[in-house]
């Protein structure tokens, strides 16, 4: 027995001289993710000057927030169904069903089938689980079919694209829902469906003491088994850095304003004296945002943590492996597009919450969207590779590019053309880099 | 990976494994074909064969990656189903593949735990636990090995092999199947497999060999079974052969009574 076991309790702090590949790896920063941040900092400062300095403003900087959400919170998905090798084609057209549906069971069922009424305080969360539910379900068939039925996954979805599109138009006849129940209004984000000031406040600090926590958890657990960890200096350069990051967006946040006419609106409903220049009513964190957050969270945690995201990067990885290595391959890629059908419906319910109601077009080109932010965001086509955070900072990038155009009046075709050539550029850029870090 | 030492192995004993009549077909090409082979703890049979032989596929057989289509396994003299590889490793069954099967694209120990993660109360994965083990398996396997944090994909062969073969022992195999074990490995490396058979076998585990180092099966093996064409030519005891009648079995694909002295002498001709 050899007592290799036992590494150095620390690393030490290094030369004065450190070069930045070593201080990079001493505080255990995905570099890739890095890079998108610099990335999308050179984007947001490009915008800025190029429109004059309308680009980071807080109110852009919340939009851009509130706009990303929907796409990010269906990207944590697929990073998983492209980590498994596999593709969804269906969530755009699956995110309009899903939408119609919930807008039906709120607007039509609910209050005209069942007699109810409109704007019952349990609506909404009817309205949700029965999206949920029903995403779940269609998740489940075409992941059975892809995994049980051996169909590849690209034509069981692209049936899908055309089936789900389809079916809107069987149930709605191409007219428009609207409105919606005014508490699952709050869903899609604006003003009302905000945090407001003080509890975006809370959110954030509670967030940070989290990151602290964890950090110091994790650190002390590796401590116990005796494995290297990072020097304090790092430690806390994470912490500081990732706890600026989450109170910067919260002030960002709660300095966007209500406009002025809802605000004047408020006022007058609530007997308050407007005071000369408007009543200034921070808005705070939209809804959406929270929800896309609580969803990368919980599937940062399903991917790493967990043993099946464990596995669905093994089947990733090598598929043969994973099946010798005893694990249920079939039953874990059915799981991964359950997995998405319930995030489809979650976006489904911000989109048609936020629109206030459920239109024909809803949700045409996402499924482009979504696959465009993940692979963005570092997942690999080959499998195996791809992160829940990645994907979430890739959404952001596609949508900054989006509306930092729309700000300079660049015109739609145009837009498509540039959100084109970034995405094979930097899917180009990622291969390369992963070439060379291999060799 | 104790298994109570070498007192318990009588040679009377039951035979760990007994496969019998294991027929595996392709198509139409009987790929195993009605072989009959066993093995007894604390002994290292090796498994030898052209390409094509049938060697991995019996193997296959037991390993669960590719039950048989007739033909039964027996497992301390009780009859086994083995349909997955799950319900092997639950016969104690360990296999080191010739493709190694190792996921490139995560760490050594999520590797050496595939299938069988260690985790917390909450069901959370227990990283830093199986890190802890894999350190100290490899600390006995291979004691150059650093690289626990990155995707064995950057590993070197004979690194990506350790991790395979740490994957086969940690979990105290009975019956341990080595299909080509040293294939990627240099001669240092080669030696260290080499003292860790001797090793498994001394603590009773039962090992069935395959290489196409007749050599290497020769030093290691107490039985040799050649395998031609889907079947077994013959099984000898490796004490009453040469290697160059075991040679002889191989390419003439005849048992070793058949094997004329004149023929052996052409091996060399």
């Amino acid at each position: 027995m050899v007592t290799e076991a036992s590494p150095a309790r620390a690393v030490p702090g290094g030369s004065p001289n450190r070069s930045l590949r070593s201080v990079l790896s001493l505080l255990e920063v995905d570099t890739r993710l890095l890079g998108m941040v610099g990335a999308l900092a050179i984007i947001w400062i490009g915008f800025n000057v190029m429109s004059g300095g309308n680009f980071i403003t807080t109110r852009n900087l919340w939009n851009l927030s509130v706009q990303s959400s929907s796409i990010a919170i269906m990207a944590t998905g697929m990073v998983l169904i492209i980590v498994s090798r596999n593709i969804d084609l269906s969530v755009g057209s699956l995110l309009g069903f899903l939408g119609y549906t919930m807008a039906m069971v709120q607007a039509v069922w609910i209050p005209k089938n069942l007699g109810l009424g409109f704007d019952q305080p349990y609506t909404w969360v009817i309205a949700l689980a029965v999206g949920v539910g029903v995403g779940a379900l269609i998740g489940a068939l075409q992941g059975f079919i892809v995994a049980y039925g051996r169909v590849p996954a690209f034509i069981v979805t692209l049936g899908g694209f055309l089936i789900w599109r389809g079916l809107i138009f069987w149930y709605a006849k191409g007219q428009t829902i609207a409105p919606m129940d005014k508490n699952f209004f709050l869903l899609g984000g604006g003003p009302t469906g905000s945090a407001g000031e003080w509890p975006s406040w809370i959110i954030g600090i509670l967030a940070c003491v989290a990151i602290v926590y964890l950090t110091i958890a994790s650190r002390r657990r590796r401590r116990r088994y005796g494995f290297p960890v990072r020097p304090t200096w790092a430690l806390a350069t994470v912490m500081g850095a990732a706890c600026a990051a989450v109170l910067g967006a919260v002030w960002v946040a709660n300095n966007y304003f209500w406009p002025s006419a809802l605000a004047t609106q408020y006022a007058q409903a609530h007997g308050i004296a407007e005071p000369p220049g408007g009543l200034q009513i921070p808005v705070g964190i939209a809804f959406p945002v929270l929800i896309m957050i609580g969803v990368a969270v919980v599937m940062t945690v399903i991917a790493t943590r967990r043993r099946f995201g464990r596995y669905v990067y093994a089947i990733g990885g090598n598929p043969e492996a994973a099946e010798l290595g005893g694990i249920n391959v079939r039953l874990m890629i059915m799981r991964t597009y359950v997995l998405i059908g319930i995030l489809v419906a979650i976006s489904a319910a911000v989109q048609t919450a936020r629109l206030n109601g459920a239109v024909t077009n809803l949700g045409v080109q996402n499924e482009l969207d979504v696959i465009s932010a993940a692979v963005i965001g570092g997942t690999s086509f080959t499998g195996g590779i791809g992160t829940i955070p990645g994907a979430v900072l890739g959404a952001v990038v596609m949508q900054s590019l989006r509306s930092g155009m729309v700000l300079l009046n660049v015109d739609s075709p145009t837009q498509d053309i540039v959100v084109g050539v970034v995405l094979v550029a930097a899917v180009g850029l990622d291969a390369l880099l992963r070439r060379r870090s291999t060799r | 990976m104790s298994n109570g030492g070498s007192d318990m192995t009588a040679p009377q004993a039951t035979p760990l494994v007994e496969m019998q009549n294991i027929k595996i077909a392709f198509g139409g090409v009987h790929a195993v074909d009605n072989v009959s082979l066993d093995l007894r703890a604390g002994e290292v049979v090796g498994l030898v064969g052209g390409n094509g032989a049938g060697k991995s596929t019996l193997m296959r057989a037991l390993s669960g990656a590719h039950p048989p289509d007739s033909g039964q396994i027996v497992i301390d003299g009780q009859p086994a189903t083995i349909s997955n590889p799950r319900e092997a490793k639950a016969f104690g069954i360990e296999t080191i593949y010739q493709t190694l099967a190792l996921a490139d694209n995560v760490d050594a120990a999520a590797n050496m735990f595939l299938g069988r993660e260690l985790t917390t109360r909450l069901g959370s994965l227990d990283d830093s636990a199986m890190e802890s083990a894999t350190r100290k398996v490899m600390g006995r396997l291979n004691p150059n090995f650093k690289n626990f944090k990155t995707a064995v994909m950057s590993l070197s062969g004979g690194q990506r092999q350790s991790v395979a073969i740490a994957r086969a022992v940690h979990f105290n195999a009975r019956i341990l199947i080595m299909d080509e074990p040293t294939a990627a490995l240099g001669p240092a490396e080669t030696e260290q497999v080499r003292s860790l058979i001797r090793q498994l076998k001394s603590e009773g585990i039962g090992i069935f060999l395959i290489s196409h180092d007749i050599h290497d099966v020769y030093d290691l093996s107490d039985r040799i079974a050649v395998m031609y064409h889907g079947r077994i030519v013959g099984t000898v005891k490796k004490d009453e052969v040469t290697t160059d009648e075991v040679l002889a079995m191989i390419i003439m694909g005849k048992p070793l009574e058949k094997v004329t002295s004149e023929e052996i002498a052409q091996l060399h001709g």
